[in-house]
C-alpha cells in the first residue's frame, strides 16, 4: 500500500517535472466520444515520443463550437497553437490574412521535410492556396460512400449499382422487395459538392474559388438539375427516402432496413458496424454514365488543422514537430484503423496494405480507393466564403424541392441568387 | 407647482449600484458592441474591418428568408403566448377548485417547469420521429398525412406544441398564486349574487387576474422570441425550407455558425428594436386596461 502511494507520488512528480520543463502547446479540436479517445491517445503518444514539447488537446464541442471558440480566443489574443477547422469553414480562416501560418512554411522553416506529393491526390490541395502551398494540415478526411444492405439486395436479386442508370434499373425491384432503394445524408456535401467532383464539373468561377474571393457559384447547370429532377422522381415513385436534413434520421432509415442503401461518409463505417443488425457492404459513390467525364475522384470532407499566428518561435517549432509526428505512416495508419477516416499520405496507405488490413476489412479501403481514383481539373476541392450559410440555403431549397414547394428550376435559381449574394458579402468583407 | 424636496441620502445609490453594474456589463455593453458591429464589415478574426453605414441592414432587410423568418416569428410568438396562457389559465382555475389530492395535481402540473427548452426539444423530436415516434404514428393513424419533416405547417405545429407545453407549467404557477391572492370574501359574495360560474369567472376572477395575465403576456412573448431557440435547434433546425427558423435562430446560424459578424449584429439590432417597440406598445396600450 505504502509502496503504491509512493510510486504514484513519484509518477505525479515526474509528470509535473516534464510538464514544467517542456514547452506547452495547445490543440483545440472537435472530436468527442470514441474519436476523442483516439485523439487523446495520439496526443499521449506524441508526448511520450519526445520531451521537448508537451501537447495539450482540448475538445471544444462540435465543429462550429470549435471554430467559434477559436475566433473568440483569437480576438481576445488568447488563441491555441493548433485549431481544427471543418471543410466549410476553411475559407473563413484562410482568407483572414495573417490569422494562420501556412503549415508548409511552418514545417519547412523548422527543418521538417515536407513534400506535398507525399499526400494522396484527393487530399493534397483541398486546404492549399491557389499556388498549391498547403495552408491547413488535412486531419480527419472522409469521403462519401454508398452503403448497402446485403440481405436486402439479395432478397431483391440485384447487384450494387455503380452508376445512377444501374440504380434506376434495380430500384423497382427493391421496392417490390419492400425497400426504398436509397436514402442520403447531407445533400449539400454529397449531392452538390461531390456530384460536381465525381463528374469533373466546375463548381465555382475563379478556379473553384481558389484564385479569388470574387467568385460565383456554378451550381445552376443542367447536369446537376437533371440529377435532382431524377431524385425528385425517385422520391415520388418510392425509390428514394427523404428524411429531412438531419444526418441521423436518414442513416436510421438504413439501419432500420427501410432503405436498402444509404449515402453517407466513409467515417460512418465504425458506427454502422456497431449498430447495424444486418450484413452491409460499401461501394463507391454512383455517377451518371456519360455526364461530364465521370467517374473522377471525389472531394474530401471533414476537417484540417491550422496553426494560429501570434506564438513564439519555440512553440511553432513544437507545432511543426507534432505535424511531423501526425503525418508519420504509423500514426496515420492507427488513426485510419481506429476511426475509419482515410490515411492522408501514400506511405500510410501502403503501410495499411502491407499490414494486410484490407484483407481483414476490405470495406475500409473503398474510401481511399475512391479518393485515389483519377483526378480531374475540378476534383481538387473548392474554397468558398460563407459556405456554411450557402449550405444552409441548399438544405432549405432541397427541402422545398422534395416537398414540392419549389420546382427544381426555382430552387436552383434561389441557390444561385442567394449563394452569390453571400459570396459577394464575403468578398466585400475579406478583400480589404 | 413646486415640488417639495427632501435631502437625499447617498445610501440608496450604493444599494442599487451592483444591479446597475450588472446591467451595464451584461446588457448595455454587449448591446452597444452589437450596434457598433452592425455598421461594420469585419472578418471573423478581426484582421480587417471597414465602416459601411447601413449596408448590413440593407442586406438583411432585402433577403426574402429574413422576411419569411420575421413573419414566422410574429405568428409563432403570438400563438405560443396566447395558447399557453389560455391553457394554463384553464388548468389553474380547475386545479384551484380541486379539494381532494390538490397537492399532487398542482405538483404534476408544475413539473414541466424543470425541463430545459433543449430537453423539451429533444423529447418532442423523439415523439415525432418518423421511424419510431409515438405521436407521429398516432397522428398518421387518424388519417392525417402528418409529416413535419417535409410539410412546413406540420413543422410549425410541432415547434409550437413543444414551446407551449414547456411554457404551460410556468404560467400555471403564476396563475395559481394569482388565484390564491383573490380574497375569499369577494368570490363568496359573487357566488351569492350570481349562479353562473362562467359569468363569475369573466366578471370577477379574470379582471382580478389581469395584472398576472399582463405580466405573463410580456414574459411569454419574450420567451417565444428568445428562449425557444433551444427547442428549434434540437428539433427542426429551422427546416423544412426555413419554415421554422425564428429570428433568433437566424442570428445564431449566421453569426455563430457562419461567422458573419456584421450581418448577424444587424439582425440582432433589428430584433432588439422590435422587442423594445413591442414592450413599449404593451405597456402603453394594454397595461391601461389593467387594474392593480
Amino acid at each position: 500500500m505504502f509502496r503504491k502511494t509512493l510510486m504514484a507520488a513519484a509518477a505525479v512528480f515526474a509528470l509535473g517535472g516534464t510538464a514544467n520543463a517542456a514547452t506547452e502547446i495547445t490543440w483545440w479540436h472537435a472530436m468527442d466520444g470514441a474519436l476523442g479517445d483516439v485523439v487523446n491517445q495520439i496526443t499521449a503518444d506524441f508526448n511520450a515520443s519526445q520531451d521537448e514539447y508537451h501537447l495539450v488537446a482540448v475538445n471544444k464541442g462540435g465543429y462550429e463550437d470549435t471554430m467559434t471558440a477559436g475566433i473568440a480566443a483569437f480576438r481576445a489574443k488568447n488563441q491555441p497553437n493548433i485549431i481544427q477547422i471543418f471543410d466549410a469553414g476553411a475559407a473563413t480562416i484562410i482568407n483572414a490574412k495573417g490569422a494562420v501560418k501556412p503549415v508548409q512554411d511552418l514545417m519547412e522553416s523548422n527543418g521538417v521535410k515536407f513534400d506535398i506529393n507525399d499526400y494522396i491526390p484527393g487530399v493534397r490541395y483541398f486546404y492549399a492556396d491557389s499556388d498549391g502551398k498547403m495552408i491547413g494540415m488535412p486531419f480527419n478526411s472522409s469521403t462519401p460512400l454508398l452503403y448497402f444492405n446485403k440481405d436486402a439486395l439479395a432478397k431483391a436479386g440485384v447487384d450494387v449499382p455503380k452508376t445512377w442508370q444501374e440504380f434506376e434499373e434495380i430500384a423497382p425491384k427493391l421496392k417490390e422487395a419492400g425497400f426504398e432503394g436509397l436514402a442520403e445524408s447531407h445533400s449539400p456535401w454529397i449531392f452538390f459538392e461531390n456530384f460536381m467532383s465525381r463528374h469533373n464539373l466546375q463548381m465555382a468561377t475563379a478556379n473553384n474559388g481558389y484564385d479569388s474571393t470574387d467568385v460565383e457559384l456554378l451550381y445552376n447547370n443542367d447536369a446537376l438539375k437533371d440529377h435532382w429532377k431524377h431524385v425528385k422522381e425517385w422520391k415520388d415513385a418510392g425509390y428514394f427516402g427523404y428524411y429531412g436534413r438531419a444526418w441521423g434520421a436518414n442513416q436510421d432509415a438504413f439501419l432500420q432496413q427501410k432503405a436498402a442503401m444509404w449515402l453517407g461518409s466513409s467515417g460512418s463505417f465504425g458506427g454502422l458496424k456497431k449498430s447495424a443488425q444486418f450484413e452491409f457492404g460499401t461501394s463507391t459513390l454512383p455517377y451518371w454514365e456519360g455526364v461530364g467525364d465521370a467517374p473522377k475522384s471525389t472531394f474530401i470532407g471533414g476537417a484540417s488543422l491550422f496553426a494560429f499566428s501570434g506564438h513564439s518561435a519555440e512553440e511553432d517549432a513544437g507545432v511543426a514537430k507534432f505535424f511531423e509526428f501526425l503525418t508519420k505512416p504509423e500514426t496515420q495508419f492507427y488513426w485510419h484503423k481506429e476511426t475509419g477516416y482515410v490515411p492522408i499520405t501514400t506511405a500510410a496507405y501502403e503501410l495499411a496494405k502491407k499490414e494486410g488490413y484490407y484483407n481483414e476489412s476490405p470495406d475500409a479501403e473503398v474510401g481511399i480507393q475512391q479518393l485515389s481514383e483519377e483526378g480531374g481539373e475540378w476534383t481538387k476541392g473548392y474554397r468558398l466564403g460563407f459556405y456554411v450559410q450557402i449550405r444552409e440555403v441548399i438544405y432549405r431549397e432541397v427541402d422545398k424541392m422534395m416537398n414540392g414547394e419549389a420546382t427544381i428550376d426555382q430552387a436552383f435559381a434561389t441557390i444561385e441568387e442567394e449563394g452569390n449574394a453571400l459570396l459577394k458579402r464575403f468578398h466585400d468583407t475579406y478583400s480589404n | 407647482m413646486k415640488r417639495v424636496q427632501f435631502g437625499h441620502s447617498p445610501v440608496p445609490y450604493f444599494f442599487v449600484a451592483p444591479q446597475i453594474l450588472i446591467i451595464a456589463i451584461f446588457f448595455l455593453w454587449p448591446a452597444a458592441q452589437a450596434v457598433y458591429q452592425s455598421f461594420l464589415l469585419e472578418d471573423a478574426f478581426g484582421m480587417s474591418s471597414q465602416f459601411v453605414w447601413f449596408r448590413n441592414f440593407e442586406d438583411v432587410l432585402s433577403s426574402s428568408s429574413w422576411l419569411k423568418s420575421a413573419i414566422f416569428t410574429a405568428v409563432f410568438s403570438f400563438l405560443v403566448a396566447f395558447i399557453s396562457i389560455a391553457i394554463s389559465l384553464f388548468l389553474a382555475v380547475r386545479a384551484d377548485e380541486v379539494i381532494r389530492g390538490a397537492k399532487s395535481y398542482k405538483t404534476l402540473l408544475m413539473w414541466g417547469y424543470a425541463v430545459a427548452p433543449p430537453v423539451a426539444g429533444l423529447l418532442g423530436n423523439m415523439l415525432f420521429n418518423p421511424l419510431m415516434g409515438d405521436l407521429y404514428k398516432l397522428f398518421n393513424s387518424f388519417g392525417f398525412e402528418f409529416n413535419h419533416i417535409q410539410n412546413a405547417n406540420d413543422a410549425a405545429f410541432v415547434v409550437t406544441l413543444i414551446a407551449v407545453w414547456k411554457q404551460v407549467s410556468v404560467n400555471f404557477i403564476f396563475f395559481l398564486s394569482g388565484l390564491q391572492g383573490i380574497p375569499k370574501s369577494v368570490t363568496e359574495a359573487a357566488t351569492l349574487d350570481c349562479k353562473s360560474a362562467e359569468r363569475r369567472f369573466w366578471t370577477i376572477t379574470f379582471p382580478l387576474l389581469a395584472p398576472t395575465t399582463f405580466f405573463l403576456m410580456v414574459i411569454n412573448l419574450t420567451y417565444a422570441f428568445f428562449e425557444t431557440f433551444g427547442i428549434i435547434d434540437v428539433s427542426t433546425k429551422g427546416s423544412p425550407g426555413g419554415a421554422t427558423a425564428t429570428l433568433v435562430y437566424k442570428v445564431y446560424v449566421d453569426g455563430f455558425l457562419g461567422a458573419d459578424m456584421g450581418g448577424s449584429s444587424a439582425q440582432s439590432v433589428l430584433l432588439m428594436i422590435m422587442v423594445s417597440v413591442l414592450t413599449v406598445f404593451q405597456f402603453r396600450f394594454i397595461e391601461r386596461k389593467v387594474h392593480y
